[in-house]
């Protein structure tokens, strides 16, 4: 047990080495690395934002609106079709999340089939059809949308929805954040330093879907009161004109958001903030066929269902610009136009969860982290040292070189440090000495037998080793349970707790051993008070 | 030098005969727990509970009615609010309404930072917390979850490592730490937040690491003494391992106590529940996990060389070391 071959001391002080010098970027004050090479100013710790401060969001979409918009396009899509393998239909309706139509003609139910099938495309490992088509009562064709379609819409839509997300907050000005998909539809936003998120949401809960539309004709008072919008119309709520205000549009847009190639903020001639928008080539034209063909009419431009103005088209707009005015800041114009510019999100989006610390907060926490660690390990290193003297300093040893690895082997990996991170690590210095008072007292005890000093170390290492690996393997499941279920701040105390136990078997069992056995083959001690 | 020693050399305390007041003592405790977790219940913070929770460190000790008042007078329900390490922080609960939307949620936060920020000059918002329902269902779904299976996970480890009555000692005085550890948070009120689940999923680590020290040494024990009666052979285990628990305790209670008494106000509800799970998981140690093995009838029997998997066990135990010789 005591001997060790020169290479194994090698081998074993090395990786001490490297655990240090891992932890020495993370140590040194901010800025003060600089002169270090760029590999080693990589490996560094990331501070949790319980710990640097920021915000955190945890959006969720609505993903039964997924399904509802590909219900909307699919109609669409098969009124074209239909037309164009010239089959007649009627009765086209989505209800109950599905889509149907009626043939005039039954006899072209194959071809209807098979135009209908040639609208769904295969989906996932099985490559199943997104849509199922099914023929009811002879003459009715029935579209439904399959689970793997969905799935599979859901997934784009949330990829979409990140990527939207990724360009509003960096057009916004804000610095790193980090923007990943959790499961199958929640996105979370993680922005460093931002201490009022309020603006972020904002700019987030915006879908940004805007649309042009001429207004309608012939609608009654009444109609405009009840809501029943006759066929082809849409009612809809208008920002500018008061409590309950509404106006009647065309369902079929002039033009909408998505051909928007640039949006900015600005003023209109009043000197009052707007947001002016240029067209792509192909908004452009379908923004200038429009117009030509509708001087003197009222056109309504809406935002996310709510008309913001419905301004009259005195010349046709060649140009393919367009301002929007309503009542804006210079902030919400700037806002819309940052959300306009990068494009609308396909689903609409929720903050379901926020959790933002001050910066000052987190600075106060990692200072009492800190101080608490230090009394911690200079608490526990005294009593060591009292307990069992010099073999107590092997294990203070062992224990702050655990300590160091433990930063080490996080700076290698990039960990992130939280709050609760930190009480792992003061756990971590008491627990770490378990190991150490398990063999200690071990050797106590084989000595109050009789046994010669170096068979009473070598058996108090050998009796405590497997009673060592058993505890830390209970603290492992636990820990590695907790890493699972737990959520950001949580999974940091996790992480820290496992590593320790790691680098805390290593450093108990190996290093101290190692050291004992160097120490007993220079002084051959004849007696040993323990 | 004179060392150290918080247990004297040599010790024989008969455990066993304090056995019926240990019961006793138990019992009581469990009772005192569950009346508590019945009628007070666990104070859930806004992780399980849903609502915002703001933390304000305002620029002199605000008046707390006026700011109570100033709060309410939002529509945001009942808040309440509280001293949280000195007069000048405040942390401010807003429980979540019945059937409180999302957007509801996020103006709440809105409009009480923004109270806060335009009536108190200098006032720091600290954080804040919302939660909407559904996500504090999941996170206390979640965090029952991971509690159940850390428990038998570890009571499996235990009975794979052992044997079985080891398994449901190691169950049953890790259910007796928990239930206590409750108790004193319901006792005491304090936030059970996700925070307190880190503390009881250490609790469940660590008062094992306690009970499979001692299960090690009664294995060794029972092979070696294979004459020795049960209980006897209980106590000097008990007596034998009696210094390792006390001193390693000791030290993870001084590292915990300065965390404490020095840490981050934040962490508190983190720290308090690892604090008292740690003295009640020595205690445990001792007399729940210990003493149950007798009426679980281990017994000199278990553990004989015949048995094949301790056989390979002790084949494997010398195997591990080879290369390394005095």
């Amino acid at each position: 047990m005591l001997f060790f071959p020169r290479w194994k001391i090698w081998g074993i002080s090395l990786l001490c080495l490297a655990g240090v010098l891992l932890a020495v970027p993370s140590l040194l004050p901010a800025g003060a690395n600089a002169w270090l090479p760029r590999w080693a100013q990589a490996m560094h710790i990331n501070l949790g934002l319980d710990l640097a401060g920021g915000s955190h969001l945890l959006l969720e979409a609505e993903t039964p609106d997924v399904a509802r918009q590909r219900l909307e396009s699919m109609e669409e899509v098969i009124r074209l079709e239909m037309r164009r393998a010239d089959i007649r239909i009627g009765d086209l309706s989505t209800s109950g999340g599905q889509l149907g139509f009626t043939l005039r003609n039954p006899a072209q139910a194959p071809e209807a089939v098979t135009a209908a099938r040639n609208q769904t495309v295969p989906v996932g490992l099985a490559a199943q059809p997104d849509w199922s088509v099914a023929i009811e009562d002879g003459n009715r064709i029935v579209m439904r949308q399959t689970e793997a379609g969905i799935e599979q819409a859901t997934d784009q839509a949330m990829d979409v929805a990140r990527d939207v997300i990724d360009r509003r907050i960096n057009a916004s000005g804000t610095l790193e954040p980090t923007i990943i998909r959790q499961g199958n539809n929640r996105i979370v936003v993680q922005v460093p330093g931002m201490q009022d998120p309020e603006a972020l949401k904002a700019l987030i809960g915006r879908t940004a879907r805007l649309e042009f539309k001429l207004l309608a004709e012939g609608v009654t008072p009444e109609q405009l009161q009840s809501g029943r919008a006759p066929i082809g119309t849409l009612i809809l709520p208008y920002a500018e004109g008061g409590d309950n205000a509404r106006i009647a549009v065309q369902r079929r847009a002039m033009v909408t958001g998505d051909r928007i190639s640039t949006a900015q903020q600005d003023f209109n001639e009043d000197g009052l903030p707007a947001v002016t928008i240029r067209f792509d080539s192909a908004g452009s034209q379908a923004f200038a066929r429009v117009t030509q063909a509708n001087v003197g009419k009222q056109f309504a431009i809406i935002l996310d269902n709510v008309v913001l103005s419905a301004p009259s088209i005195r010349e046709p707009i060649l140009g393919g610009n367009a301002q929007i005015s309503g009542s804006f800041t210079v902030q919400s114009a700037n806002d819309l136009a940052i959300s306009l510019q990068s494009g609308r999100l396909p689903v609409e989006l929720h903050v379901v969860e926020e959790r933002t610390v001050g910066p000052e907060l987190g600075a106060d926490s990692i200072r009492l982290g800190v101080i608490a660690s230090i009394a911690a390990a200079g608490a526990v290193v005294l009593f060591m040292f009292l307990t069992y003297g010099w073999f107590g300093m092997f294990a203070n040893t062992a224990l702050l070189l655990n300590g160091l690895m433990i930063v080490g082997i996080m700076a290698f990996f990039n960990a992130t440090l939280t709050l609760p991170g930190i009480a792992g690590f003061v756990l971590t210095i008491g627990a770490a000495v378990d190991a150490n008072v398990i063999i200690n007292e071990r050797i106590r005890e084989e000595l109050r037998r009789g046994r010669k000093v170096i068979d009473a170390i070598d058996n108090g290492w050998k009796e405590a080793s497997t009673a060592i690996l058993d505890a830390n393997i209970t603290n492992t499941i636990a820990g590695a349970l907790m890493y699972y279920f737990g959520s950001g701040p949580i999974r940091g105390f996790a992480v820290v707790l496992v590593i320790g136990i790691a680098t805390s078997a290593f450093t108990a069992i190996t290093v101290a051993r190692m050291m004992v056995s160097i120490w007993a083959r220079r002084a051959r001690p004849k007696s040993l008070v323990l | 030098m004179r060392l150290l020693k918080l247990v004297p050399d040599n010790t024989n305390i008969d455990f066993l005969r304090w056995r019926w007041f240990a019961i006793a003592v138990s019992l009581t405790l469990i009772a005192a727990s569950t009346f508590f977790l019945v009628t007070r219940g666990l104070n859930l913070g806004v992780d399980f509970s849903g609502g915002q929770m703001v933390h304000v460190t305002f620029q002199q000790p605000p008046q707390l009615d006026e700011l109570r008042d100033r709060i309410s007078g939002l529509d945001v329900g009942d808040p309440t609010i509280q001293e949280f390490g000195s007069p000048r922080e405040i942390s401010i609960r807003i429980p979540r309404a019945e059937d409180e939307t999302v957007e509801q949620a996020n103006a709440i936060a809105s409009r009480v930072r923004t109270a806060i920020t335009q009536n108190y000059r200098g006032a720091r918002i600290d954080s804040v917390e919302t939660v909407t329902g559904k996500i504090s269902q999941e996170l206390a779904w979640d965090g029952g979850l991971s509690l159940l299976l850390a428990m038998l996970g570890v009571a499996a480890y235990i009975w794979i490592r052992f044997e079985w009555q080891f398994g449901i000692g190691a169950l049953v005085s890790l259910v007796h730490d928990f239930t206590i550890v409750l108790g004193f948070y319901s006792l005491t009120q304090i936030d059970f937040s996700l925070n307190a689940i880190a503390a009881l999923l250490t609790l469940i680590g660590y008062s094992l690491n306690d009970t499979v020290v001692v299960y090690d040494r009664i294995r060794e024990n029972l092979r070696k003494y294979r004459k020795m009666a049960i209980e006897p052979l209980l106590n000097l285990s008990v007596n034998e391992t009696l210094s390792r628990t006390i001193n390693t305790n000791t030290a993870v209670l001084v590292a915990i106590t300065a965390l404490l008494v020095m840490g981050p106000d934040v962490i508190f509800d983190l720290t308090i529940g690892i604090f008292v799970g740690v003295l009640i998981g020595t205690y445990s140690s001792v007399y729940v996990a210990r003493f149950l093995l007798v009426p679980l009838g281990v017994g000199p029997d278990s553990f004989v060389p015949t048995d094949p998997i301790s056989r390979a066990e002790r084949g494997g135990r010398n195997e591990g070391y080879d290369g390394a010789q005095v």
